[in-house]
């Protein structure tokens, strides 16, 4: 099941460290690096429900 | 164009120009690769065929050049398959490029112990040559050349044609019309039916070549490599030393401009280099669509192959499918016609062989869409994944250059008995057959014409309607088949698994025997 609250020990410095990984890149080129670290994340994850629920949980968001 | 030589089949004044008509059984429209098998299965099972074709040679071009193990061992049951190995090239490993770098091996035969390989690269005149040479030696399959339908009556109990001859017209009565006349089937168009499906705008150029030098043996597929920077690539290779060159396009490229024989030439050249000496053999532009009829069966006309159901040609399974098209109907539409199964059971045909397409559409589809991104986010993760798949193993898996022809399953067929023993393996009901070694020769060649009840271990005594085989001591069969002592299948005429049982039992064999001949299936 889809994580819905925080699995992090340490949130800031994580996604301070997603944002930092964009520094300097283009809108191509963002584009292209989350894809990979989206398909890497997701091979990570495996379980075709949860995946299916993040991107349904993500669609829906407002 | 190119040195194959296309042969010429004689033309035969028809016996219904001099006045000697009769209502023939089966009726079969167009001789490709779907037309002569399903004509020669049919002969096999004492069903007397007329095949109307409205020219006299073989396919123009190379065209369907994959041959799969599955449509190999429908052929070898005409004695023509081993001719087929032997003129075509063996193969069964593709691999896939990036840029110039190999990133992505596959092997579709990874256990030696089968008959036929993976797959035999075989151009379809050729193909089509060894079915016109054993259909003229079946006394039984009236081969017409130059007869072309120019209407179809549908009626009652049966279908009529009108049949244009250079002698003149005449009218063929037929019990059954079975329409194996390609993607742009005329008795479809006559008899005002529609084919739904989807509009692919990417164009590409095939190149067939004939080209001496060290040619590979396996299917290769590039992702812009050096020498077509902006697109993809497919290589295959074919008898006579031709090489099959399937250049992407783009949407944009005009059809005209590229089939210059000058400007395949300066493609080729850069692939090849500036040593490589060639002959054209076939060229050709062309886009695809996947389109299926809702009904492959309509009164007394079924549609077969390509006239029934059209896919992308990556993975195969255009006259593959068309292969199994036939074989799925030649057994069931015999039996209809000798009355020894109800008309019903001709639903099955439609129903398993739809589900097969939906399956080879979506495969196609699927293959398309990672080849050829049809929107801007579908075409960043292509290329994410193909940069991921050096370094990563999983993303390797993702990359879809054609996912290639496999028999497909039809699980839940009405004709099928579910299974209710304990299996951790082997082909469960409404999958293929699979080989295996036995003896000196294969499982394959001990199947049936008709059903076979195969039967580990020496518990089984003959069913009627079966040919009985029993197997004992083989390690390779008993594991493909997770066998136990006991353990019986029922096989299908076409080789698939209808039922299977851990006891020999003949009551639930002849119930399951009695099903698979839609005896009691509610279609």
């Amino acid at each position: 099941m889809l994580k819905r609250t925080s699995n992090l020990a340490r949130p800031d410095e994580v996604y301070n460290a997603l944002i930092d990984a964009h520094k300097g890149l283009d809108d191509e080129q963002a584009r292209a690096f989350d894809a990979r670290l989206i398909l890497l994340l997701i091979n990570q994850v495996g379980d075709e429900a949860v995946i299916r629920e993040a991107l349904t949980a993500a669609a829906e968001a407002p | 164009m190119g040195s194959y030589e296309y042969r010429k089949y004689p033309y035969r004044r028809p016996p219904e120009l001099d006045g000697k008509s009769g209502r023939r059984p089966v009726v079969i429209v167009g001789a490709g690769m779907a037309g002569p098998t399903l004509a020669l299965s049919l002969a096999q099972r004492g069903v007397p065929v007329v095949m109307l074709d409205e020219d006299d040679t073989v396919s123009l071009g190379s065209r369907s050049i994959c041959q799969a193990k599955h449509s190999l061992e429908v052929w070898d049951r005409f004695g023509i398959a081993a001719g087929m190995v032997a003129k075509g090239i063996t193969w069964t490993e593709g691999e896939v490029y990036l840029r110039d770098k190999p990133v992505y091996r596959f092997n579709l035969a990874p256990e030696p112990g089968h008959k036929f390989p993976a797959f035999v690269n075989l151009q379809q005149y050729y193909v089509e040559e060894f079915l016109y040479e054993r259909c003229a030696v079946e006394p039984l399959v009236d081969l017409r050349h130059r007869n072309k339908v120019t209407a179809v009556m549908p009626r009652a109990d049966g279908v009529a044609v009108e049949v244009e001859t250079p002698d003149g017209r005449y009218t063929l009565d037929a019990d059954w019309l079975v329409a194996c006349d390609g993607v742009r089937s005329p008795v479809r168009h006559m008899l005002g039916l529609p084919y739904p499906g989807e509009v692919f705008h990417d164009q590409f150029l095939i190149a067939d070549i004939r080209l001496k030098g060290d040619l590979p043996k396996e299917r290769r597929f590039w992702f812009y490599p050096p020498f077509h920077p902006t697109n993809s690539v497919l290589l295959h290779r074919q008898a006579d030393d031709v090489l099959r060159v399937d250049f992407q396009l783009g949407r944009d490229a005009d059809p005209e401009e590229e089939k210059k024989p000058a400007n395949v030439d300066k493609r080729l050249r850069q692939m090849f280099g500036p040593e490589a000496r060639w002959e054209h053999e076939w060229t050709s532009v062309y886009t695809f669509t996947c389109r299926m009829m809702e009904k492959f069966v309509h009164g007394r006309t079924i549609f077969v192959g390509d006239a029934a159901h059209v896919v992308s040609p990556f993975g195969a399974r255009g006259g593959n499918a068309a292969v199994a098209d036939a074989d799925n109907l030649a057994w069931k539409l015999a039996a209809v016609a000798g009355g020894a199964a109800p008309a019903g059971l001709l639903d099955t045909y439609c129903s398993e062989r739809r589900a097969a397409s939906v399956e080879n559409i979506r495969h196609s589809t699927r293959a398309t869409d990672f080849i050829t991104p049809r929107f801007p986010a579908s075409r960043v993760f292509r290329d994410a994944t193909l940069a991921l798949a050096r370094d990563f193993p999983f993303a390797r898996a993702l990359i879809n250059s054609g996912r290639l022809s496999v028999p497909t399953a039809h699980t839940g067929s009405a004709l099928d008995t579910p299974d209710a023993g304990d299996w951790s393996g082997g082909p469960a009901p409404g999958c293929a057959a699979v080989d295996a070694p036995l003896g000196n020769g294969w499982l394959v060649d001990r199947l049936g014409r008709d059903f076979t009840v195969l039967s580990f271990g020496r518990d089984a005594t003959p069913v009627a309607g079966a040919t009985l085989m029993s197997v004992e001591g083989e390690e390779l069969a008993g594991r493909r088949y997770d066998a136990r002592p006991g353990t019986t299948y029922l096989i299908r005429p076409d080789r698939y698994v209808a039922a299977r049982w851990r006891t020999f039992d003949p009551a639930a064999i002849r119930a399951a025997l009695k099903r698979a001949l839609g005896k009691e299936a509610t279609c």
